[in-house]
């Protein structure tokens, strides 16, 4: 493997090293987890692993992380569904609103400079998390 | 009523996971905290709303060559297992502790990517 593992740690070589292959499977096993226990998520944790590991551009590290969220939020639904956990009377208007949404995020990121907004979001994102702790019902 | 809310939410949250930035996130603190949805409800329908978007989203990506596909395998043998079993557990936890995790995870995650510097261009 030695000058395997050389050529495959040029950017954009053919193969990955057995180092790389380690470490996106043991950055799949959290995303893959954080995706079934927290119904979500999981991209977040894919994004960084990408282009830490392989040193993707940003577009190429979501599109990848898009295409790993895809099969887990399906075998995860699967199991909620099976034990009765999903409502779908809000299915249909929330997964409309997320269609269109999407959308318009993905023709907007190519307009605008997102850096602050996304600050704000992660501002947002950590008081989101405080409430949570405190909002028992 | 209640409908224009989740239609409001979806489009919030799909605006944000359009821009990359993790709608889902989103979504399921707005459906428990505004609309009372139980946890365990709101994670199910955060995963099923994302799949028809991602899935188009997925398609446009292939044909655009922007899917590194030689990543997929290591990543997927190990989250598919780790999908499951996280599922299982989340359906085995009550929904007061999961909501409880979900902030500390909600915390964690935005901490970490509003200290990161400069996003990779």
């Amino acid at each position: 493997m030695g000058n395997c593992d050389k050529a495959g740690a040029e950017k954009g070589g053919a193969v990955l090293t057995r180092k790389q292959k380690a470490l996106l499977f043991l950055g799949g096993l959290a995303a893959g987890f954080l995706c079934g226990f927290f119904g979500g998520g999981g991209g977040m944790a894919a994004v960084p692993l990408l282009t830490a590991v392989l040193k993707l551009e940003n577009k190429k590290a979501h599109a990848t992380a898009l295409a790993v969220m895809l099969p887990l939020s399906l075998i995860a639904s699967v199991f909620y569904i099976a034990n009765g956990a999903s409502d779908f009377s809000l299915l249909l208007p929330v997964g409309l609103g997320v269609v269109a949404g999407g959308t318009a995020g993905a023709l907007i990121l190519k307009k605008i400079k997102n850096r602050y907004i996304a600050k704000i979001f992660y501002a947002l994102m950590i008081i989101g998390g405080v409430f949570m702790l405190f909002s028992g019902n | 009523m209640t409908v224009f809310w989740y239609i409001l939410f979806g489009i919030i949250s799909g605006i944000l996971g359009g821009m990359g930035m993790g709608g889902g996130t989103l979504l399921i603190p707005l459906l428990t905290m505004v609309l009372k949805t139980g946890q365990h409800a709101a994670q199910s329908a955060n995963l099923l709303a994302f799949i028809p978007m991602s899935a188009v989203a997925v398609f446009i990506h292939a044909k655009n060559r922007l899917i590194e596909k030689k990543a997929l395998p290591p990543i997927l043998l190990a989250a598919l297992p780790a999908a499951a079993l996280g599922a299982l557990l989340a359906l085995k936890t009550s929904p007061d502790k999961l909501r409880i995790f979900f902030g500390i995870f909600l915390i964690i995650l935005g901490s970490a990517y509003i200290f990161k510097k400069k996003p990779p261009e």
